[in-house]
């Protein structure tokens, strides 16, 4: 490898090293060159990436995206996305001869005439469906394991943003057919613009391009549907996985594992395969999808005519909560002042609610962050139940966001289940109270329990089922130690507690600046943090082992338990002192 | 954390155990290092190894098979026109894209789960902030930078450019805004295409309709009657999507009140004529049920009272539908007395101005 550069390019020669021979080494010689690509290559070619089934949610996003993308890209293709009248010819036969829009016909035409067309039409409709479940879920798993926290929180606002971007997508891409069924979704949205204070009427206009519907609304939705909004989520996922691999990903709690590394398989060629494998099972599943379910059938429904609308109507699952909440507010609050109209039946569900679930994702991480006045970085996930009340409140959350969207539901569920609709409303009306109260409290009382049981099992091991009788008479059960894997999963966490601040008054008896905002941080704080489990140390455990010490110990804190649980009206401890003995 | 040296504060009663600091360097457990790795059958046995690498080679296989049956589909099942046809080959081909692509998807990640290697590597992380001397660098770059530009000296080029970069987006912002809302006169909303004298029109038909036609229970949707070529038109769908009317023919006892004040009568023998948007946020209220006179929106539920002066009874809307006053002509036709009394379908802000 070491002969003589005299033929090679001056550049190269005078590197130290050896020129390529094979046609590969040529190449990558030829664009190193050019591009220094040797130095991305050393750099990320073995990159460490942790590996965890619940990492493969942000993936299933990214490739769903992927294939809207090239679907899409095929949909254009025969989409017109005009709205002049035409009388179509063609199949399906209840369509010939219907006056209907350019959009709506080449949609008919594409699904009947081109071939493939409607394969495309369905894989595309569900993987938006998917797309926007994987976006849900994937920021559960960052939600509830803490992955948020420092250095992340920039990126959960990206993903925040990613999320809104989906919807609008998926809005935008949903009306495109000009049907009846997106039209009167249209109808609604034009609805709730309107009700917009002030310049309700003129946001109207200003969408519809005059009266809704007129004759632009489809083009402008074709326009934000492929270029501005999948333009925007592009970006945004750059920059999305620019932060990923900035910040390495995040990893599991277990041995070896810490703030300070990443534990892993390579990029290449582990994640080269499975991801990239992976991406051809997310395509060939909404492939199988497109190909065996029947999704949007729009010659069902028809081109766009504003008189009729079919019962049992719905919108696509990512809407529904809006059209809960639409349905679920009472028509008293709307008011009129001054002669002006305020119509608070429509702007509480469709702007204020959802306003109010996207600020507290919004603001959640600064939140955490400030009542648990922690700087350093977290690059190991919390397990949800060490960290009680943001599982419960990400849990509460979740509840409200069922609850509304099965009361967008509400009329389906009265027909199928022969249920009186205005019953159902009610009930859904009280429901969105109690039940994410009801919700954050059970959650909050689950992980305290769980942690419990891990100090349980910590501190005396696991069951075994043999039963051993003394010569005195005494049945005990013996107890297997867990092995130190085990046990550093249960007590590798920090139970934060909450803010001290400083007193009202200085030395001198002077008021501090300052303290009322820092007294209700710690309020807030107390909320977070007052009930919590701290994890085994080593010296409880210590004592848990030599009988008499255990039992003095176990004892305090088991008084300490029942007057923390009291107060909340919880539960009983999971401990129980005299199990100690049974590990000899 | 500032805890451990007051676990006796009152902000601590709930604390379960809270001795760290008496144990001294007993309080945390050892990190005990990365598991122990388990080898794989194929790590062990060379024929488990020889079986998993056919199985990968048998899934890229059927993903080629999948390839070829896919352009065959393609080309031997053309969708025939036919509801049943294109349904065929979107089957057919959507089938045979799956098995081509999950080839590929499970073969490869069976790959790396059995045959390629599974020992962990450990990365280090570094801080995500940048050193002190790099930051010290890069203020002072930034400052020099400005020193360069003698921007802080010069405060009438500041104010200058900052107004010039505030004012530019205005260009485009301004013919924008002003042309995207067409005429922008937003009264329109006010006024529908129902005068005096128009005939109430079967929708989507446009034929008249006689009042002797109309049955006690029935409920007819009607439309301004209007030439079919003005039906043709895309202002006849805007026009339509504010005069969309429900006509209901009631018992005239069953019919406790309608919205016609003292002195007028809007409605005809029974016969009562109500706009169809929903004053919610505008959905076509299209569901009648006869025996209790209710009318509900199907998108969310509002439910309203024809016989009396179409109230809401439940839901979330809040003002009844509007009413269009009717009567008969001398042919026996019904017609509108005038155009509605106020704005149909949702509320907006100056709806009563």
């Amino acid at each position: 490898m070491t002969t003589s550069t005299g033929t090679a390019a001056p550049q190269a020669g005078a590197r130290k090293g050896a020129a390529p021979t094979t046609p590969a080494g040529k190449a990558a010689d030829y664009l190193d060159q050019r591009t220094s690509i040797g130095v991305a290559v050393k750099e990320f070619a073995r990159k460490v990436f942790p590996d965890h089934w619940s990492f493969l949610l942000g993936e299933i996003a990214l490739y769903s995206f992927i294939v809207l993308i090239l679907t899409g890209i095929f949909l254009t293709m025969f989409f017109v996305p005009s709205m002049s009248l035409v009388t179509y010819h063609g199949e399906p036969a209840s369509m010939n001869g219907v006056l209907m829009s350019d959009a709506f016909a080449s949609t008919l035409n594409m699904s009947f005439e081109v071939r493939g067309g409607l394969l495309m039409r369905q894989i595309h409709h569900w993987a938006a469906l998917i797309f926007l479940a994987a976006i849900v879920t994937h920021m559960m798993r960052v939600f509830f394991t803490g992955a948020f926290r420092k250095p992340r929180e920039v990126n959960w606002l990206v993903g925040m943003l990613l999320m809104i971007m989906g919807l609008a997508a998926g809005f935008s891409g949903y009306s495109l057919p000009d049907d009846v069924l997106s039209g009167n979704g249209l109808r609604i949205t034009d609805g709730v613009v309107k009700s917009i204070p002030l310049i309700g009427s003129y946001m109207s206009y200003f969408i519809f391009g005059g009266e809704f519907p007129g004759e632009h609304i489809i083009p402008r939705l074709f326009t934000v549907h492929i270029l501005l909004v999948p333009g925007l989520i592009l970006a945004l996922v750059a920059l999305h996985l620019f932060f990923v691999v900035l910040h390495k990903h995040t990893q599991y709690p277990g041995g070896g594992r810490t703030d300070t590394n990443v534990v892993g398989f390579p990029l290449f060629p582990v994640y080269v395969a499975k991801a990239g494998g992976f991406f051809f099972v997310v395509f060939g599943i909404l492939a199988l999808m497109g190909g065996t379910m029947a999704i949007n059938n729009v010659w069902n429904y028809g081109p766009y005519d504003p008189s009729p609308v079919s019962a049992g109507a719905q919108p696509d699952w990512y809407m529904l909560f809006l059209e809960g909440s639409l349905r679920l507010m009472p028509g008293q609050t709307e008011f009129v002042i001054g002669g002006y109209t305020l119509s608070l039946n429509v702007l509480i569900p469709a702007v204020v609610i959802p306003g109010l679930l996207f600020t507290f994702l919004f603001a959640y991480p600064f939140l955490e962050a400030a009542v648990t006045k922690d700087k350093r970085e977290h690059h190991v996930l919390d397990r949800p139940r060490n960290v009680p009340v943001r599982t419960g409140l990400g849990v509460a959350f979740l509840t409200a966001f069922i609850i509304l969207a099965l009361a967008g539901s509400n009329d389906l569920i009265a027909t199928h289940f022969s249920l009186s609709i205005n019953t159902i409303t009610w009930v859904f009306r009280i429901l969105l109270f109690v039940g994410p109260w009801f919700a954050f409290w059970v959650t909050k009382r689950i992980c305290l329990g769980l942690q419990r049981k891990d100090r349980e099992l910590v501190l005396h091991g696991h069951e075994t089922g043999r039963i051993v009788r003394f010569a005195h008479g005494e049945y005990i059960e013996v107890h297997r130690p867990l092995d130190e894997q085990e046990r550093w999963l249960r007590v590798n966490y920090q139970a934060h507690a909450p803010l001290e601040i400083e007193p009202a008054t200085d030395s001198r008896g002077v008021r501090r600046k300052g303290y009322k905002k820092d007294k209700r941080l710690q309020r807030l704080s107390r909320f977070f943090y007052e009930d919590r489990i701290e994890p085994v140390t080593p010296a409880e455990l210590a004592a848990a082992h030599s009988h008499g010490e255990h039992d003095a110990l176990e004892s305090t804190s088991h008084e300490q338990i029942e007057a923390g649980t009291a107060a909340v009206g919880g539960g009983r401890d999971l401990v129980e002192p005299e199990k100690g003995a049974d590990e000899r | 954390m500032s805890d451990y040296q007051n676990p006796r504060s009152p902000e601590s009663s709930h604390r379960e155990v809270g001795h760290r600091e008496q144990h001294g360097s007993l309080d945390t457990f050892p990190d005990p290092g990365l598991p122990e790795h388990k080898s794989r059958q194929a790590d062990r046995d060379p024929r488990a190894a020889k079986r998993a690498e056919r199985q990968v080679a048998t899934l890229f296989g059927i993903s080629a098979i999948g390839t070829i049956v896919a352009l065959v589909v393609y080309f031997v099942i053309p969708p025939d026109g036919t509801t049943a046809g294109v349904r065929l080959s979107t089957l057919a081909l959507g089938l045979a894209i799956a098995f081509a692509l999950l080839g590929i998807g499970f073969g490869a990640v069976h790959w790396a789960k059995v045959l390629m290697s599974d020992h962990e590597k450990v990365d280090e992380r570094h801080p995500i902030e940048s050193d002190p001397e790099t930051r010290t660098a890069a203020i002072a770059e930034l400052e020099a930078g400005v020193k360069d530009s003698g921007i802080a000296r010069r405060g009438v080029l500041k104010g200058a450019v900052i107004s010039a970069l505030a004012l530019f987006p205005l260009t485009i912002a301004v013919p924008l805004v002003g042309s995207v809302g067409g005429d922008w006169n937003v009264s329109k909303f006010k006024h529908t295409l129902w005068k005096r004298g128009t005939r109430l029109a079967i929708d989507p038909s446009g034929r008249p309709i006689k009042a002797a036609d109309v049955t006690i229970g029935s409920v007819v949707h009607v439309i301004p009657e209007a030439s079919q070529e003005e039906m043709q038109s895309h202002e006849w769908i805007t026009e339509k999507a504010k005069a969309v009317v429900l006509l209901v023919r009631l018992d005239p006892r069953d019919l406790k009140s309608d919205q016609s004040p003292e002195g007028e009568t809007w409605s005809y023998d029974g016969i009562v004529a109500f706009s169809k948007i929903c004053t919610h946020v505008g959905c076509p209220v299209a569901l009648y049920e006869q025996q209790t006179h209710h009318l509900l929106c199907p998108c969310h539920q509002s439910t309203f009272d024809v016989a009396d002066s179409a109230k809401v009874v439940f839901g979330p809307a809040k003002r009844p539908l509007p009413q269009l006053p009717i009567t008969v002509d001398d042919e026996g036709y019904l017609v509108a007395q005038s155009d509605f009394h106020e704005p149909i379908g949702p509320s907006f802000w100056e709806r009563l101005k």
